[in-house]
């Protein structure tokens, strides 16, 4: 019996009447990093936020820690969001609140730290993302890549246990968007940060990860380290991680409806 | 056509059930977390701000002209009876009946509920409200039970400042145009005025003021595609509190009109 901290079992989910989601199944280790790949629309964001309990399934469950997710206490419910986190598309920072605050809103609201101490740990999350010293900006005073930072830095500056990554690197120049690899893999070895990756980049992603799985049509098609993966005999894994337009993968998202 | 028209009413009919639905379901869930702690009195205090003292400019004009024209039109009347007496105990009693409570809620409502509305539709589709949840902050607990609580309390208080305002309204008329001495004037308008009358008027907005927190931010956070979701989840926000406030208005008057006879 292995230690997998993260399942979904059998998730369907649609939205009107569009099927998302048709019986995922995946498991996630304790420690470890999986990238999750997959076209634009295909459902990784959706499947990140069965994970961090923003969607419930329509059918199928979704364990963390071992425990259905949907079946906490208000509580406990509480105590899970403190011990994982999102990296949001956008940023999704606050947009009345300065970046000192955004960065330090756990810190905050639940252990009402202020002064020195605050600003000490908002200060270390921004500097391990390259962008001490903006404590006191508005998030609209960011360039997009930085407001992507800043968040990156909110989720990472209570030490969560699990940390989700929705496209952490797209919209940045490469040289950040390294620096910002360096540093999932950093909280990787030397925190034991168990996280999920969604990117389209592979580039990144066999750099992160320590398994690839690849999302199509709302199932896990294919799941294995990133030497497995780019040896693999899979024709649409193969497809996609080429970037060929000559393949299976044909539909358009019309079709996908 | 026939078949057409009908379903398109049984479809805005099962919107409309939908949307109490969705909108009760908001009201117990944000008068639970009222009382869960941490109490953050902050934010209530900032949500008043921004909905009482901000408010205060547009709500002492309208009530002064809402009080001039009342006196004008009441006195047209009253003077073909010659019974200009009655003029300070009608322009007082509908103030503070009807007018004053009434007017206050709509204008809060299209100030401070379109704002509510397009803040926290903006805050929705950045995600914001997704990341709150994730921070472990509830959204309803962080931005819902202030507003709340905020209308709920600022309402009467800016109600009870409209009546006054109105009243003057009508006293200028009175006195500067019509001759009214200023001493008879005043005497008549607390005379005719009962503690009922400005109970009643100011009792109804306390469920105003909770009516225009609620659908506004029941509307913000079912704001669906971007920009122009948000501009129709405003303008969704303004017209239903409008419509409820009347219908939470005439349900009150009647329940008042048997319980206080």
């Amino acid at each position: 019996m292995e230690d997998y901290i993260i399942e979904l079992r059998n998730v369907y989910k649609s939205f009107n009447s569009q099927k998302v989601l048709r019986g995922c199944n995946l498991k996630v280790k304790r420690g470890s990093t999986l990238v999750v790949i997959g076209r634009s629309g295909c459902g990784k964001s959706v499947m990140l936020k069965h994970i961090i309990r923003l969607i419930r399934p329509d059918s199928g469950n979704v364990f963390v820690y071992g425990k259905d997710i949907w079946q906490l206490t208000r509580k406990e419910a509480q105590e899970f969001h403190k011990k994982i986190n999102m990296v949001f598309q956008g940023g999704a920072l606050f947009d009345s609140l300065t970046v000192g605050e955004n960065v330090g809103f756990e810190l905050i609201e639940h252990e009402n730290m202020s002064g020195d101490a605050l600003y000490e740990r908002v200060e270390e999350a921004l500097s391990l993302v390259g962008l001490s010293g903006i404590a006191s900006l508005m998030p609209s005073e960011l360039s997009g890549g930085m407001k992507k930072r800043v968040a990156l830095a909110r989720a990472i500056c209570t030490r969560p246990e699990i940390i989700l990554y929705d496209e952490p690197t797209t919209g940045m120049d490469p040289i950040t968007a390294d620096s910002i690899n360096e540093l999932i893999r950093g909280l990787h070895d030397k925190l034991k940060v168990t996280s999920i990756v969604v990117t389209h980049d592979m580039k990144s992603a066999y750099k992160i990860a320590d398994r690839i799985a690849m999302l199509y049509q709302g199932q896990i098609i294919a799941e294995g380290t990133p030497q497995e993966i780019q040896n693999t005999e899979h024709p649409i894994v193969y497809q996609f991680i080429n970037g060929l337009s000559e393949g299976p993968i044909t539909e358009t998202v019309e079709q996908f409806r | 056509m026939f078949r057409k028209v009908k379903n398109d009413l049984f479809s805005q009919f099962q919107q409309f059930i939908y949307f109490l639905g969705g909108l009760t379901n908001l009201t117990f869930q944000s008068i639970i977390w009222i009382f869960v702690p941490p109490y953050s009195r902050r934010r209530i205090f900032e949500q008043m701000h921004k909905a009482g003292v901000e408010s205060l400019p547009l709500v002492s004009l309208i009530a002064f002209f809402i009080g001039v024209i009342m006196a004008f039109q009441i006195s047209y009347l009253m003077i073909r009876f010659g019974s200009e007496m009655y003029i300070a105990s009608i322009v007082a009693l509908s103030i503070v009946r009807e007018l004053g409570p009434v007017i206050t809620a709509l204008v809060v409502a299209g100030r401070v509920g379109a704002a509510i509305t397009a803040e926290l539709g903006s805050m929705q589709v950045t995600e914001q409200i997704d990341a709150l949840e994730t921070l472990a902050a509830n959204p309803i607990k962080y931005l819902v039970v202030p507003r709340l609580v905020a209308l709920a309390f600022v309402l009467p208080v800016l109600t009870l400042y409209a009546d006054i305002v109105g009243i003057f309204g009508g006293w200028a008329i009175c006195v500067l145009k019509l001759g009214i001495s200023s001493r008879l004037y005043l005497n008549i308008t607390f005379d005719s005025l009962l503690f009922k009358d400005l109970f009643t008027g100011l009792a109804k907005t306390i469920f105003f003021g909770m009516i225009i927190a609620l659908v506004s931010c029941y509307e913000a956070f079912n704001v669906e595609g971007g920009a122009e979701g948000v501009g129709k989840a405003t303008t969704r926000s303004v017209v239903t509190s409008f419509i409820l406030i009347i219908m939470c208005d005439c349900f009150f008057t009647a329940l008042f009109y048997f319980i206080f006879p």
